[in-house]
């Protein structure tokens, strides 16, 4: 199935080669850079390439394109999803996956890769297996290993390798067993120039970190699992189960793993914890326009944002941005027309207010495109479809875990669609502007100060 | 290219004794390999070093000899030894080097390790050796005996383990020895939610190939449909080639395929049905090729009504890294053309980012534009308007044209797409106009008479445009320059004008505008043609040299011009039809989620997804266990079945879902009533065999399977006609429980032995052979065909024979007799079905008939209560639905008293009690008619039963709602 694997750096440097069956030349990733040339960034190079005697599957990851050489059909989702395994096997081992790390490790990267796949079909993929095979590298045990001439290299057979629980090691042992899940909820939206929802929908993920002893068997149930709408396990949740009674009941991998991810989609279930008030305008003519970005909280069910990170990719014909920020700092990255508003934490008695000018390069028609708007922010102890993990139950073992549950709430792909305005007097009468949350004192309030305080917008007006 | 001192260096380090020194050589070596620097002259000094005791130095030598060992065949000889020493001790590790040194001379030394391997104590070692199989895969001779252990590994009993390696192996060696999976089929399905994920996604493409050369296809009756309600066809309108076979307009052929449904109605076999079960759990799986292969599975084999469960996986893994959703994109633009209603409610889920990277955008405005119908177009419209702003020019470029394939798609905004793309025109990006122009120029196409104002409008846009734009312009004018008579000349005669400095693309159109124009407005545009056509006839291109010199020929009469320029006006005015806008993603002929069809082109060792059979092949094959040959009409009826099933389950892992084939929804198997009616009915179907004995003649050249399934039906509408129960029945029972109760311990003890339970039933059935199934149906068929009269004796003779089923071989007295019998009576019996059908045809509108457990032998502390909807008029009251219920007390102790109580009903609904059963003995069964007014809603009616109280409900399903009605065919048809 999969023939060969080249690790190639963002620059187009090899700097690991392994096959599994026999050596195809490296010349053949030159069909790949002939794609990157074209494609200018590296999201957009195709994932699937044809040569004339090879197939090519790549991924993009941490800088990294992970390139896959097949000769015969495969499903490319397979070959996609073992990359990305491969990936995360290495963050695994080693924390990250950058080219410093592998090539800090490339040996044991080698044997890693060597595990993974036989003839180029998988073979040990599980983190906890191959942890067992080969050991990760730990400053402790590389000394240790210096001094004592001992190995990294497991010299047992797997036991996981052989039982009906292939993502658990045997034998584990703890002194203090411990059990954390992490309700991880992301919100896609699309708003729109009203700010109204286009489209909204609740990712979650369950992350949990369990160093328990022996072969525990947990069962972990929702106060509220009817809105789960859609899910995915890992393989060690009883599927039957959950069927049947809406719990997890799972024997847990060692260690770090998602336990399972999910997706509330009704629209009506997902609240939209801020609002954005923007306005966008330039002037017909002339080489300048005018910013101004407000940001308020919406539906936080009483908690507060932080992090909050606003980034609008500008118009290209936009040169520089001469803004004032009423809270945190603000950059605007000249060769990428990305501007940058780091806010911070969201103070509800004190709105977060961007306002300034744009220098547009003279000369260059009004930009027409409309740049959009991503949020980026987290709610701690919070689950924002309001799922609750109601309790956590082990059987099998004897000793008593220490449990826990955190909520996290954070931005997936939130995005504003920025509109400009059509001329300069409309966005000066307060009617003509469209902002979500109408009604609200403190926008009002906001939006009559925020004239007075710029003189030179009406100046504009009048002009 | 290193220096020889440093490779000295490193010899000498690998020469030393001192492991660590060694250790750090090997380090450096790998190291190489893995930068892919040549290390391949240390092979001698590593080679060296295979015996070595330190075990990370040895796995390193491992891996520098399998790397090099192809390059230097003779050197690596040398190690050959120390593996296949090491084959006796480190078995499995020793197997995967050995066989990945691709070195032809030791294939035999490799075939015998294989061999040995295959049926090692260990499961890993036997996975091992299902991985070396494909390695061993380089010369043709060996397949033969590769395929024996492929044989042999695929019937291993805990496979889940080896399961995906085998079928792997069994993909790349023989993949076309379909027969190699029959008798393991059944196994594969019920081990595959405990296989690895990458084994799983391998077994799925695998079972769904087999799957399409053993089932029928299920959609089979859709034509049937179609030709009744015509508002379906329209609604999918658009897909025309839906199913390439049904879907042709062609009348005959449709009423040829109407007409042999009719003949034999669709009914799932009961081991596609399993695998459509055993598959679906596995779409929450967290791989993204997992939940893809059952996703492809689902769309090439299910019915249409359960196809639509894959669209949520599917969109979840939207969410996915972009890779994935850039072929999951693929996949689903394909599926959108065949189906459009599965993706339908997630219309949102393909809105487009800024955020998303350009091929996932036009990927997601495919998808768009293939959902888009008249219901949520305006939806559609308005979220392309916003696309069009977008700063991707790429991706607007996209937009116009999918705006442009929605206008053709769809009559009604039609003139909204087109006003809205004019307004495009005046956009200051050329790329955007071009775009433009050219999707108008294709929608102009359907009704240009309409639009001669825009054509006008475009000729304004002439002089500043891009090339490709500028050349759809033209080609337009002339086209249509009947309708703008005015512009079209000065429209020539400014092109004329700039000719010499026009890319060969607009030349080739302006010579198409001049000649069209001569021919039909020839005063005002003469000159200006000839004028054109002598620039034309000196360009550097060839082409265009060609074509004035065509042209020419063709439209200016010369004396010696031929008969063609008469047809001129015609050849070049003629009515051209308007281009189809079609998907690029129609890829039909490729199975989803291979490579295959993500690239549009075959790649090399690509399977083809055969064609559903017309009839299917003898479904008998898969059976493992000799009892499931048997038809269900024997004596171990489907109930006693259902029973080794349900012990069967807890084998399984929890996550195994009602295993068995016998209980699928549409399976004849589940569907016999009690057992007692079934009995009955068997009297009553022997009675009427002497009759139709001549009949049965006549149609024995019919295919046998054919009859097999109209025979089961009409049996069981035969049963449930009958139900008072005969005295023969009890007695039968009795037999069969202590059968049946020997049976289930028999495989309880099996399952402590952590044995797969399919193979256990094998086991306990192996004594069993053929003859001995001969026997039974021979008993049975012919002991009904007797006269009531000796029913007694033949009794006797029934029950001792039945015992033979426990026994371990047959008595040979008996044998002959029977099979001697058994042919000829098999066929008579299915000739008594067949002349059956004709004779009662009003029993029951369907012959399929589902039971439903209301309460589970475990739940009810011995007690489990099964109910189906006999379909029949409820005497008492005729608003009630008859649900039949079969009691079965399987505990140590009598049951006494089963009454219902506390009956929780929706507003309205009424019950009718079954009368109180006052004792039901340990491992007897019972059955009790109730009647329950459902109200004509799918509400759950929620009662208790029992002394002990069990709370169960029924739900009817939709359908079983009815009331018998008799009407005549006239009648009936001025009903439809």
């Amino acid at each position: 199935m999969i023939h060969s694997l080249f690790l190639i750096n963002y620059t187009g440097d090899i700097f690991l080669e392994k096959h599994w069956k026999s050596v195809i030349n490296r010349s053949v990733c030159d069909y790949f850079f002939e794609a990157k040339e074209k494609a200018l960034e590296p999201e957009n190079v195709p994932p699937i390439l044809q040569t004339p005697h090879h197939y090519l599957i790549n991924i993009y990851r941490g800088k990294l394109f992970f390139l896959a050489v097949i000769q015969t059909e495969v499903p490319p989702l397979f070959v996609i999803e073992f990359l990305h395994k491969v990936a995360d096997t290495l963050q695994d081992y080693f924390g990250d996956c950058s080219e410093g790390v592998i090539k800090d490790n490339l040996v044991t990267v080698y044997e890693i890769l060597e595990e993974m796949l036989d003839n180029g079909f998988p073979l040990a993929t599980e983190s906890n297996v191959l942890q067992e095979m080969i050991r990760p590298p730990t400053i402790l045990r590389s000394v240790v290993n210096t001094l004592t001439g001992g190995s990294n290299v497991g010299d047992t057979l797997p036991t996981g390798q052989l039982s009906n629980i292939p993502w658990r090691r045997a034998g584990v042992k703890y002194t203090n067993n411990e059990a954390y899940f992490d309700v991880i909820e992301e919100i896609d939206a699309i708003l729109d120039k009203s700010g109204s929802t286009v489209f909204a929908e609740i990712q979650g993920v369950i992350e949990a970190c369990v160093r328990l002893t022996g072969m525990p068997d947990l069962t972990l149930s929702f106060m509220n699992p009817r809105l789960l709408d859609d899910v995915s396990f890992h393989p060690c949740v009883r599927f039957k189960r959950w069927e049947s009674e809406r719990v997890l009941s799972f024997i847990p991998p060692d260690g770090n793993f998602t336990l399972m991810t999910y997706h509330v989609s009704s629209q009506n279930l997902v609240a939209i914890p801020v609002y954005v008030k923007q306005n966008i305008s330039f002037m017909e003519t002339g080489s300048c326009g005018r910013l101004d970005i407000t940001i308020g909280p919406k539906q936080t069910m009483g908690k507060t944002v932080e992090g909050l990170l606003v980034t609008i990719h500008m118009p290209k014909a936009v040169l520089s941005a001469n803004l004032t920020a009423t809270q945190g700092n603000y950059t605007y990255d000249l060769a990428t027309k990305v501007l940058v508003w780091d806010v911070g934490k969201l103070n509800p008695q004190k709105l977060p207010n961007l306002r300034g000018s744009l220098s547009v390069q003279s000369g260059a028609p009004k930009p027409e495109e409309n740049p959009s708007l991503n949020i980026d922010m987290k709610i701690q102890q919070l689950a924002i479809s309001g799922l609750k993990v109601n309790r956590l139950d082990m059987y099998g073992e004897k000793y008593k875990p220490f449990k826990g549950v955190k909520y996290l709430t954070r931005a997936g792909k939130f995005q504003c669609v920025l509109m400009f305005t059509k001329s300069v007097l409309g966005s000066l009468v307060p009617g003509g502007l469209t902002h979500p949350t109408e009604g609200e004192p403190c926008i009002r309030a906001d939006l009559d100060g925020g004239r007075l305080s710029f003189p030179h917008r009406l100046l504009h007006g009048l002009h | 290219i290193f220096f020889p001192c440093r490779h000295d260096d490193l010899k000498e380090m690998l020469d030393s004794n001192k492991d660590s020194l060694k250790l750090e050589a090997m380090k450096r070596i790998v190291a190489m390999i893995a930068r892919g620097k040549n290390a391949s002259d240390l092979f001698p000094a590593v080679v060296k070093n295979v015996a070595c005791k330190n075990i990370e130095v040895k796995k390193l030598v491992y891996v520098y000899l399998v790397r090099y060992a192809e390059e230097q065949q003779d050197l690596a000889l040398l190690s050959i030894s120390t593996f296949q020493r090491g084959l006796k001790l480190i078995r499995a590790s020793a197997l995967r080097v050995l066989s990945s040194i691709r070195v032809t001379i030791i294939v035999p030394i490799m075939m015998l390790a294989i061999k040995e391997a295959a049926s090692d104590m260990s499961p890993y070692v036997r996975k091992t050796a299902a991985h070396a199989i494909p390695k061993l895969y380089l010369d043709p001779d060996q397949k033969d005996q590769l395929i024996e252990v492929i044989e042999k590994l695929l019937a291993d009993k805990t496979t889940q383990l080896v399961a995906g390696s085998v079928v792997m192996a069994f993909e790349e060696v023989c993949p076309e020895r379909i027969d190699l999976i029959h008798k393991n089929y059944r196994k594969l399905c019920n081990l595959l939610i405990d296989v690895e994920e990458w084994g799983q996604v391998v077994i799925i493409n695998m079972l769904t190939r087999y799957a399409r050369t053993q089932f029928l296809n299920p959609n089979i009756n859709e034509s049937l449909l179609e030709e009744g309600g015509s508002g379906d066809k329209t609604f999918y309108g658009s897909d025309g080639n839906d199913d390439d076979d049904e879907d042709e307009e062609d009348k005959e052929k449709k009423a040829e395929a109407a007409a042999l449904a009719k003949r034999k109605p669709y009914v799932m076999d009961p081991d596609h049905r399993l695998l459509l079960r055993n598959t679906k759990p596995l779409l929450q799986s967290r791989n993204a090729a997992v939940v893809m292969a059952v996703a492809q599975l689902y769309f090439h084999l299910a019915p249409k009504a359960e196809v639509g469960v894959i669209a949520k996986a599917l969109v979840r893994l939207l969410r996915s890294h972009s890779e994935v959703q850039y072929v999951v994109l693929q996949n689903v633009a394909t599926m959108t053309i065949k189906r459009r209603g599965m993706f339908e409610p997630y219309l949102k889920s393909f809105y487009i980012r800024s955020t998303d990277p350009t091929q996932i955008k036009i990927l997601k405005l495919e998808v768009l534009t293939n959902l888009a119908n008249e219901t949520n177009i305006s939806t559609i419209l308005r979220e392309f308007q916003t696309y069009i702003k977008s700063v991707d020019k790429d991706f607007v470029a996209a937009t116009i044209q999918a705006i442009g394939r929605c206008a053709t798609n769809i009559g009604e905004v039609r003139d909204t797409c087109l006003n809205g793309l004019v307004q495009l025109l005046s956009n200051r990006d050329e790329l955007v106009v071009a775009e433009s122009v050219v999707v108008i120029k294709k929608l102009l196409q359907m009704q240009p008479e309409k639009h001669s104002d825009i054509i006008k409008h475009m000729a304004k846009l002439t002089d500043n445009i891009q090339p490709m734009a500028r050349a759809s312009i033209l080609w337009l004018i002339g086209e249509y320059c009947e309708h703008v008579p005015k512009i079209a000349p000065d429209v020539l005669r400014k092109m004329a004008k700039s000719f010499t400095n026009e890319e060969d693309i607009v030349k080739l159109q302006i010579l198409n505008l001049a000649a069209k124009l001569y021919l039909t407005n020839s005063k005002q545009t003469k000159l200006l043609t000839q004028y054109v056509l002598n620039l034309a006839k000196y360009d550097q291109n060839y082409d265009i040299r060609d074509r004035a010199r065509f042209i020419r020929q063709l439209i200016v009469p010369t004396e010696k011009s031929g008969a063609l320029s008469k047809y001129a006006k015609k050849l070049f005015l003629a009515l051209k039809p308007a281009p189809v806008l079609e998907s690029p993603f129609k890829r039909d002929h490729f199975q989803l989620g291979s490579l295959s069809h993500l690239l549009n082109a075959k790649a090399g060792g690509y399977q083809e997804l055969p064609d559903w059979p017309e009839a299917a092949p003898d479904p008998s094959v898969r059976n493992v266990e000799v009892k499931e040959s048997v038809p269900e009409w024997t004596k171990c009826s489907s109930r006693e079945k259902r029973k080794e099933k349900k012990v069967e389950k807890p084998f399984y892992s929890d996550s195994e879902g009602e295993s068995g084939p016998t209980e699928s929804a549409d399976s004849s198997y589940s569907s016999s009533g009690s057992d007692s009616a079934s009995a009955s009915a068997e009297s009553g179907s022997g009675s009427q065999s002497e009759e139709s004995e001549d009949a049965s003649d006549s149609e024995e050249e019919e295919e046998e399977e054919d009859k097999k399934k109209v025979w089961k039906k009409e049996f069981k509408k035969l049963a449930q006609g009958s139900e008072e129960q005969s005295s023969e029945s009890d007695e039968r029972k009795r037999a069969r429980k202590s059968k049946q109760q020997k049976s289930e311990s028999e495989s309880e003890t099996d399952g402590d032995e952590e044995s797969d339970s399919e193979s256990s039933q094998s086991e306990s059935d192996d004594s069993e052979s053929e003859v001995d199934v001969k026997n039974k149906k021979a008993v049975q068929s012919k002991a009904p065909s007797k006269p009531v009269i000796k029913e007694t004796k033949k009794e006797k003779k029934e029950m001792s024979l039945l015992d033979l089923d426990d026994e371990p071989a047959p008595s040979p007295q008996v044998t002959p007799v029977n099979s001697f019998l058994s042919s000829s009576l098999v066929t008579d019996l299915e000739g008594l079905s067949l002349s059956d059908s004709v004779l009662s045809p009003a029993i029951s509108p369907s012959g399929t008939q589902k039971c439903y457990e209301l309460l589970h032998r475990i739940s009810g502390e011995g007690l489990s209560v099964e109910y189906c909807f006999s379909r029949q008029p409820f005497g008492p009251d005729a608003n009630m639905v008859a649900v039949q219920m079969h009691f079965a007390n399987s505990a140590a102790t009598d049951a006494k008293n089963l009454h219902m109580e506390d009956v929780k009903l929706q507003s309205g609904m009424r019950v009718t009690d079954f009368p109180e059963i006052e004792l039901l003995p340990a491992g007897e069964t019972t059955t009790a008619v109730m009647g329950i007014d459902f109200c004509d809603s799918t509400q759950a009616a929620n009662f208790q039963t029992h002394s002990r109280k069990f709370f169960v409900s029924i739900q009817p399903p939709v359908g079983e709602l009815m009331k018998p009605v008799f009407m005549t065919e006239n009648e009936f048809k001025k009903e439809q």
